[in-house]
């Protein structure tokens, strides 16, 4: 074993041991790093990519299908996402929105809850939480960045489901300028950016379904819970959403308005409708963080 | 295996540590612990662990050892008392005492579809004030001290146990520290691998480093203690250097004979008391008398004595006998 002094002089020019200078130097340094290992542990864990897997296979299976038994053009009239079908025949960019729409009650939901049941629970029940802790992590900072990386899984889950279906709308059928839900007709690029922006509505639908699994997820070391819990909310929700008899409820759930993109296609767009929808997440978002900041914040970490 | 590298000196310059000054390194007082359902798991209890030390923190499975690991680095909370940690009072906030302290609670945790080094990039990136510049070299040197560096990228769930605990040492040598809390490091490993962790330990505690390492047995850790804390039942029954404890042993005398009863009979009337006999044994504390008086005694009386030893009682059976798990000599 080298001696003090032969470790000093051996050593390459050290700046001065981090233990001597306490307080963070870089915080954002740091944090970006924190942000990085946490996206890392989320798309390098197997069972997340299998989930992406799945998410890729649908529009894949979708197109296919269609393609074979293309359905004839303005078929379809009725509500829900027959509205889509009926105009992929003659333009490919509505399988996206097909896949979309079709994805979004509870496969996509799926794999948020997974994701936010492994995030503080997960590590919980692994013992890695505390490992964290101890390092220190910092509780609320842990938990912060954790959200920030929940919210760009639900993010990379939509693009990669818009992505590929809208290659393989393309591929398989004509595109062109795209006939809103209104009638009218805008360009294929006015087509694009609407789709862009429903994208970022379901995502932030999502990211507020994030914040419930991410409270429920302080309040428990088992990850199954809060996938079982999530899930759980977002069906009972979508049930009493279709039950008129409490329809006094409807605007207050969770999942009421997550399929109101539909205002982004139409012309012009309804712009109330959109921003009562981003309101309703916000809400949810901000009380379900709150949770489980002052939990994390309090909790024994007895695992 | 040497302990000098990259950013991490074994013991750099005094006038670079932080100072552990003169106080303790950990200090509680009173520190209690009672949980919902009303068990008191840590009952009061005032450490005082010496900086520069190694110290044995003993005591059976569920006496509280673990409880109290936990309140120290800050992740359960205390129900009463206090205490400070290298100095600083844990009520203004552990974080900022915390990133010179490293810690193994309750065995390693880490991410079973990681490697190795993945697994220690996960925690220094947790870190806030981690050396960003030497974070690789740092990684690299902490698996080269615990002999993981050619297992670095196996997969976390392809290691044995033993490198499973050395993986979670490693992760508390990923920077300087003025202290590590290793909560029973050699659990579930075979000899070998607690002869491993218990160099590693040496190794830790020669560059500085206070040790604070708690074991359910006495005889994995003796060896590299200096001071000791028995816990039982959640009190802390003994706290002191490891050879006061040692002094507390009563010699014995052992007297091997066919003869038991005239060999009882014998030591009865030199006024030895609390005799026991069977199995061809003989044995009593031996109080003031010579043994080599006891065997003219013994031989003199025609007791055929086939062996006769002074016996101290191992640290083990001391140990045991704090604890309150019986005392048995002929064991």
């Amino acid at each position: 074993m080298s001696t003090a002094s032969q470790a000093v002089a051996s050593g390459p020019a050290q700046p001065a041991p981090s233990a001597v200078t306490p307080g963070p130097a870089a915080p954002v340094r740091h944090w970006f790093r924190l942000f990085r290992s946490e996206l890392r542990i989320i798309f390098r864990r197997p069972r997340n990519l299998a989930l992406l897997g799945l998410l890729a296979a649908a529009p894949v299976f979708l197109g296919i299908v269609l393609r074979i038994n293309t359905p004839p053009p303005g078929a379809g009239g009725g509500g829900g996402p027959s509205v889509f079908v009926g105009q992929i025949a003659d333009n490919g960019v509505f399988l996206s929105l097909f896949t979309i729409y079709v994805l979004l009650p509870v496969v996509v939901p799926l794999a948020v809850a997974v994701v936010s049941g492994d995030s503080v629970a997960g590590e919980a029940g692994l013992g890695t939480l505390r490992t964290l802790l101890t390092v220190p992590a910092g509780r609320i900072r842990l938990l912060l960045t954790k959200y920030l990386a929940i919210v760009v899984f639900c993010l990379a889950a939509y693009l990669l489901i818009a992505a590929l279906s809208l290659v393989l709308g393309a591929v398989l059928f004509p595109i062109g300028p795209v006939t809103l839900l209104s009638g009218d007709t805008i360009s294929l690029a006015a087509g694009l950016v609407r789709l862009a922006m429903i994208v970022i509505y379901v995502v932030a639908a999502l990211a507020a379904l994030g914040a419930i699994g991410l409270a429920l997820s302080t309040f428990t070391q088992h990850a199954i819970a809060v996938m079982a819990a999530v899930l759980v909310i977002v069906i009972v929700s979508q049930i009493l959403d279709a039950v008129s008899q409490v329809a006094v409820i409807h605007p207050y759930l969770p999942t009421h308005f997550w399929l109101a993109f539909d205002a982004l296609l139409r012309n012009p767009i309804a712009w109330a409708n959109v921003l009562h929808g981003l309101a309703s997440f916000a809400v949810y978002a901000v009380i379900f963080l709150a949770v489980a900041w002052t939990r994390m914040e309090r909790a024994d970490i007895t695992s | 295996m040497t302990l000098a590298g990259p950013g991490l000196t074994a013991d750099p310059d005094p006038g670079l540590v932080s100072p552990v000054g003169a106080g303790l390194a950990i200090e509680t007082s009173g520190l209690a612990m009672r949980f919902r359902s009303g068990q008191l798991a840590v009952d009061h209890i005032d450490l005082a662990v010496p900086p520069g030390s190694v110290y044995g923190f003993l005591g059976p499975n569920g006496s509280g050892k673990t409880t109290t690991i936990r309140m120290l680095l800050g992740l359960v909370h205390p129900t009463g008392g206090s205490f400070r940690l290298l100095g600083t009072e844990a009520d203004s906030g552990l974080d900022t005492v915390l990133p010179r302290v490293g810690a193994l609670v309750e065995g390693p945790a880490f991410y079973p579809f990681l490697t190795g080094r993945q697994n220690l990039t996960r925690c220094d990136a947790a870190d806030p004030t981690a050396d960003l510049a030497t974070a690789a070299a740092r990684i690299d040197h902490a698996l080269d001290q615990v002999g993981l560096l050619a297992a670095a990228d196996k997969k976390y769930r392809a290691y044995s146990l033993g490198m499973k605990q050395r993986l979670g040492i490693a992760a508390g040598l990923l920077r300087p520290r003025d202290l590590m809390i290793l909560d029973e490091p050699t659990n579930g490993l075979d000899p070998q691998g607690t002869r491993e962790i218990r160099s590693l330990v040496k190794q830790i505690a020669a560059g500085g480093t206070t040790v604070f390492v708690s074991s359910h047995l006495l005889a994995e850790v003796e060896q590299i203690c200096t001071y000791v804390g028995v816990m039982s039942t959640g009190k802390l029954v003994f706290q002191g250097p490891l050879g006061e404890l040692r002094g507390r042993g009563e010699p014995r005398i052992l007297i091997r004979t066919s003869d038991e009863a005239t060999a009882a009979q014998v030591l009865r009337t030199l006024g030895l008391a609390d005799i026991m006999a069977g199995q061809g044994q003989v044995t009593a504390p031996l109080g003031g008398h010579a043994p080599e008086k006891v065997n003219a005694e013994l031989v003199g009386a025609g007791v055929p004595v086939a062996g006769l030893e002074t016996v101290r009682p191992s640290l083990e059976d001391l140990f045991v006998a704090l604890t309150g798990e019986g005392f048995d000599v002929n064991g």
